[in-house]
């Protein structure tokens, strides 16, 4: 999803919302069937990826190790067997052409997958917070140079800046640090332009008015009367780029330039599957429907915590709205 | 209104030298060996010497920068060992690979490019829109619920991975379709179209899924407002309401997120024509990321990057023409 | 005379959103070209029960019981399109806030011509010469002109008579008008109450008029109904109800209206000000410009005046007359472009915010939005706690007695430290806004609007603590508000503004009883009258002031 999209949806949520405790937002986001399902699924899928090596050891394989026996050279290296040679040994089959565990190879390619975008969207979230305050309380000389900065920033299409940089980067750096690094070091606009606005808004409101006739600093007000009605469209931004910051991921070890073989990553098995999927779909058809169950779940998910953090979609929900009893009539 | 437009481009362009300064250092300053880069990993010492020599690498910095915005500016002259080539404004250079000019190289992929993007937009905006209406006019029943699943899936789906089982189904399984290509509109428009068909599918699928949400959400937004009341206080029929009322408030949105979409896509549809071999700027970009042949990169980043200032500038622009209420300042 | 059914006849409605039951069992009827007027304070199911003689809770989730039929329709049971047929053309409705109650992306003139196109079979161009024609009637000038400017070109009074002009345009026999006045400035609330009697006896279609305010009531309808808790409390003649009440209720809410015409009551002699004592507050050619380059406006443009201690200065004006923008200087929460502060005899106008810390607790602020003001996400205790900890009071258990006691002080359970602003009412978070001003242990409180968004009988109660907070801590009063007699009623000196400047100062006995600025005239002429028969001297008065 597009980052103004994001913004547009994440943003969209009042500054003012009653207060919500961590017990309260989770009862919300259980009211809400499909979240709880895709909650489930995310947590699996996490599972998997920090226990992989358990997991790989448990089916006796490894990521790495070649099978030269179990694939037909003869025709060009297809997975010998029914179903890309799926056995009790190799859960998933193997690899067309070299062999390698296919079960192992994902294991390990959610790992990436879900780490790299983790640490993108933390990256992300941390620049845009610092950058968005510091435009919404800096002077005004502060906020129009990081404006333009912002503007600057807007203008690096994720995609084809990770691109550029992949290209003059030594290989010796570790790929997976570096495209984090990429995307969120350049994906930091949406957060900032959000905090920049609410923070903005807020700062306008009775409450703050009142806290600086009580003498605090400025500060202390930006800590204890901001950030606390920040944290949720920050959530929100975070909980629905997520996703798409795995869909990045992949798009770039998909065409060559993300994740370097061997390490396993599910974009780059796309690229390999390209080729055989009329001899092993089963190739192309797990990575790619792997792919497309995390992001859906943590879709689904994203858009259960909006749901759950705004309080106007909460009374739908008709959970935790009480509210003292002299509402319009 | 002549201020507003003067003010925003005059912005624009500030952005846009900051934008070659960045791109500048990153890529020419920071990786330290241009001359051997440019000359390639086996070129001897001398070779490398002589490089030097012909791209005035010995200058000190600022110079070399200087002759690369007056390059863009009103054009330069480049020696090519047995001579001197002019290149015209806007010059962004000369390839390492192929000695073409990198602005001849970019406007002969422009039409490409361009092609795929306007089909798949006019695709993905009448299927998005449409998608986005029948939601929110089916508000509460079946019909949003099924829309909304599949808007959902589209967001969670890759492009490549649709195109990937589009080109799979139909082209080779059911063999309907001739494998995509890019055919010029001018030879054959007919080869154009059939060739294009499936980029254009997927493109306008997965981009659909964004819009059909953004409609929804604005026009969902709208139809809580209180004038919907006062003209449903007066009679008006929900066909009205939807048509006229509710999806007026869908268009300033839209537009601006088209404009910024269109400009984004024009520097590249990266993934859509890797995946489909179709030969415009993206593809052109992502083989020059793997040759590292700088001034290409260079020149394309530059040239998205004006795309999305400009798509920028017309986004505001013309959110500020469809929403009246915004005062242009 | 023919026997004829009323306009509207409704038994036994009920109205309930979920568990609540906003309408419980009301019953009334209105003859063709009555006037009733449906008064109650918020959440007395007034309006709900106006929505319900159009059918405007269907579809909403809502529960409709009991038997509406409005122009010989059965609004209950009608279907969708003998409703729709109903709505616009047999009775039209008039909402509250007329800038959202018209689409912002059409021209008025186009919205007219819509509504007035689903009832009547006419070409595009007639209808909209029939736009023309009614905004020409609602007193439009250059109608035509008009017509095709956005809702937001039009100034509040403006929309709110465009508004009338789409009610008027299918001659309906009924118009419901919900709190019709109630955004809109006195002045300008005087013209739409005279236009829509004017209208009335005119075209003679019958007027449901709901409203909070009594004042309103009283200068525009026949009959009047008391609503509270969703039920009927009083009915009958409006100079009955308002002269000689008979329900407790009823009594109670008149004794809570303002007045103009009353005093300030003070039970204790008030304290004389020597001519020598020096002002607590003293402003002099206060002035404050907003925008930049050519759209640079002053807000406050060159106004002097001083507070004592003890005493209260009301500043009364209209929306944009800059008296929001004074009372933020006058704590420093805006800084003044040009002109001096005085506090204490020291100049703090121009004070950098280090310097001013030690001056912040002493001038304190009230504000308007009770939910504005108090940050959702912090329990009242820890905002009123907040001056304590900034004075560097670091033991918890001596904070939360202060609290306490400040809490008890403004009428609340100090139990309730830790609860949420949500969870409180208008006027108690109002209440908790006065604590939290009252910890930092001020000299001088500003009160911007304190009492506008709450009900009259709160309102009444707000303004008793102010007074009495007052003469126990003889703390400096400043009192900004819209509304005439709530001023009157607090203050003891008052400045009336306009555009940025104050065009009369005084006592408020003498500005109130011999008011020598015109404009000042004007507005105590627009102030809607509790008696029948002193609104229409008022109407008759105004008309004069505006053909003078």
């Amino acid at each position: 999803m597009s980052e103004a999209l994001l913004v547009q949806e994440a943003g969209a949520a009042p500054a003012v919302a009653p207060a919500s405790g961590a017990r309260l937002f989770l009862r919300r986001l259980r009211a809400q069937r499909a979240a709880s399902a895709a909650a489930l699924v995310v947590l699996l899928l996490v599972l998997v990826a920090l226990a992989a090596p358990l997991l790989t050891a448990l089916a006796g394989q490894d990521p790495n190790a070649y099978h030269p026996d179990l694939v037909d050279s003869a025709a060009g290296g297809v997975p010998i067997g029914s179903f890309g040679g799926i056995s009790g040994e190799h859960w998933l089959g193997v690899e067309p052409g070299t062999g390698r565990d296919l079960f192992a190879r994902i294991v390990y390619g959610a790992r990436v997958s879900l780490g790299v975008a983790l640490v993108a969207t933390v990256l992300q979230i941390a620049l845009g917070l610092v950058i968005g305050l510091a435009a919404a309380l800096g002077s005004r000389g502060v906020d129009q140079v990081l404006g333009r900065i912002t503007d600057i920033n807007v203008a690096l299409p994720v995609m084809v800046i990770a691109l550029a940089l992949l290209a003059i980067v030594p290989e010796s750096f570790p790929r997976p640090v570096l495209i984090a690094l990429v995307i969120g070091g350049i994906g930091w606009s949406g957060t900032s332009k959000i905090v920049r606005a609410q923070a903005l808004a807020l700062k306008s409101l009775d409450f703050v008015a009142a806290a600086r006739l009580s003498g605090r600093g400025k500060w202390s007000i930006a800590r204890r009367e901001l950030l606390p009605s920040l944290a949720a469209p920050v959530i929100t931004y975070a909980a629905l780029a997520f996703p798409t910051n795995i869909i990045v991921e992949a798009a770039l070890s998909f065409l060559g330039v993300g994740i370097k073989p061997p390490t396993p990553s599910w974009g780059q098995m796309l690229t390999e599957a390209d080729t055989w999927y009329q001899a092993a779909p089963t190739y192309l058809l797990i990575p790619a429907g792997l792919l497309f169950v995390t992001v859906l779940a943590l879709t689904v998910l994203g858009e259960g915590v909006r749901t759950a953090l705004d309080p106007r979609a909460a009374s739908r929900l008709g959970v935790g709205t009480g509210t003292a009893k002299e509402g319009a009539a | 209104m002549t201020g507003f437009l003067l003010r925003r481009l005059g912005g624009a362009a500030l952005v846009l030298l900051a934008l070659t300064a960045l791109l500048y250092a990153i890529f020419y300053v920071a990786p330290g060996d241009v001359a051997q880069i440019a000359c390639g990993p086996r070129c001897s010492p001398a070779q490398v010497a002589q490089v030097t020599e012909q791209l005035r690498l010995d200058d000190p910095v600022y110079v070399q920068y200087a002759h690369f915005l007056q390059g863009i500016v009103a054009g330069r002259d480049f020696s090519t060992g047995t001579g001197t080539e002019h290149c015209a404004m806007p010059c962004l250079g000369v390839s390492y690979q192929s000695d073409q000019q990198v602005t001849q190289l970019i406007l002969a992929k422009l039409p490409v490019t361009g092609s795929l993007v306007i089909g798949a937009f006019a695709g993905w905006l009448l299927l998005g829109v449409g998608t986005g209406v029948l939601s929110a006019w089916r508000r509460g029943r079946l019909t949003e619920r099924v829309l909304t699943w599949l808007t959902l899936a589209g967001s969670a789906t890759p492009v490549f991975v649709i195109g990937l089982l589009l080109i799979i189904v139909f082209c080779s399984t059911l063999q309907w379709l001739p494998a995509p290509s890019y055919v010029p509109f001018t030879e054959n428009p007919e080869q154009w179209a059939w060739g294009l068909l499936l980029p254009w599918t997927s493109l306008a699928l997965i981009e659909s899924a964004k819009y059909a949400r953004l409609t929804r959400s604005a026009m969902l937004e709208t139809l809580a407002e209180d004038h919907v009341r006062t003209f449903r206080a007066y009679g008006v029929g929900e066909r009205a309401i939807i048509g006229r009322h509710a999806l007026r408030g869908a268009v300033a949105p839209v537009i601006a997120l088209s404009a910024l979409d269109f400009g984004s896509m024009f520097g590249g549809a990266v993934l859509t024509e890797s995946l489909f071999g179709i030969p415009g700027i993206g593809r052109e970009l992502v083989h020059a990321v793997k040759v590292v042949d700088l001034p290409v990169v260079v020149g394309m980043v530059l040239v998205t990057g004006f795309f999305v200032v400009l798509a920028n500038a017309v986004a505001d622009l013309l959110y500020a023409l469809a929403d009246r209420r915004v005062v242009l300042s | 005379m023919t026997t004829r059914d009323p306009l509207v006849e409704v038994s036994g409605l009920t109205v309930d959103f979920g568990p609540v039951r906003a309408v419980d069992g009301l019953s009334f009827t209105l003859e063709a070209g009555g006037a009733l007027g449906v008064v109650g304070e918020s959440g007395s199911g007034k309006s709900a029960s106006a929505y319900a003689l159009l059918g405007l809770h269907r579809g909403t989730g809502a529960r409709v019981g009991g038997s509406v039929r409005v122009a010989g329709t059965d609004v209950n049971t009608a279907d969708d399109r003998e409703l729709r047929a109903l709505r616009g053309a047999g009775a039209a409705m008039v909402f509250q806030d007329p800038l959202s109650s018209l689409d912002p992306y059409y021209p008025v003139g186009d919205q007219i011509a819509e509504v007035y196109r689903v009832h009547r079979p006419v070409s595009r161009k007639a209808a909209r010469a029939r736009a023309v024609e009614v905004l020409d009637r609602v007193g439009i000038p250059d109608a035509a002109r008009r017509s095709r400017l956005r809702p937001h070109e039009f100034s509040g009074g403006m929309r709110q008579r465009a508004l009338i002009a789409m009610a008027l345009a299918c001659e309906p026999g009924l118009l419901i008008a919900d709190e019709p006045t109630t955004a809109l400035d006195v002045t300008v609330q005087a013209q739409i109450l005279d236009l829509l009697h004017d209208l009335r006896h005119e075209t003679g279609m019958g007027l449901l008029l709901v409203t909070h305010d009594v004042g309103v009531a009283a200068e525009s309808v026949d009959e009047v109904l008391v609503m509270r808790h969703g039920k009927e409390v009083e009915r009958g003649p409006v100079a009955r109800v308002l002269g000689a009440p008979r329900e407790p209720y009823t009594k109670e809410l008149l004794a809570a209206v303002p007045r103009v015409e009353t005093r300030r009551v003070v039970p204790v002699p008030p304290q004389r000000v020597a001519e020598d004592e020096a002002p607590l507050l003293e402003a002099v050619g206060l002035r404050r410009e907003f925008g930049r380059g050519s759209g640079r406006v002053a807000a406050v443009d060159g106004v002097s005046l001083t507070v004592h201690a003890g005493r209260t200065l009301g500043i009364v004006g209209e929306s944009g007359s800059g008296k929001t923008t004074l009372g933020r200087m006058l704590v420093r929460l805006l800084d003044p472009t040009a002109g001096r502060l005085r506090y204490g005899g020291r100049e703090i106008g121009s004070l950098p915010e280090k310097e001013l810390r030690s001056f912040r607790r002493d001038l304190q602020m009230v504000f308007q939005d009770p939910v504005a003001s108090l940050n959702p996400r912090r329990s009242v205790g820890e905002s009123v706690a907040d001056p304590l900890r900034a004075a560097g009071e670091s033991d918890e258990g001596r904070i939360r007695d202060r609290v306490g006691e400040l809490l008890e002080r403004v009428g609340l359970d100090p139990g309730r430290y830790e609860r949420y602003p949500h969870e409180f009412s208008g006027g108690q978070r109002q209440r908790v806004g006065i604590a939290r001003a009252l910890a930092a242990g001020p000299k001088l409180i500003v009160c911007d609007e304190p009492v506008s968004a709450l009900d009259v009988t709160t309102q009444a109660q707000v303004v008793e603590l102010l007074s009495e907070l007052q003469r126990e801590l003889g703390i400096g009063l400043v009192f900004i508000a819209h509304d005439l007699a709530v001023v009157r009623q607090v203050s003891d000196e008052v400045a009336v503004m306009r555009r940025g400047v104050i065009v009369e100062q005084g006592s408020a006995d003498a500005v109130y009883a011999d008011p020598q600025d015109p404009y000042t005239r004007q507005l105590l002429a627009a102030v809607p009258a509790l008696d029948p028969g002193l609104a229409a001297a008022r109407r008759t008065a105004r008309k004069e002031l505006a053909r003078a």
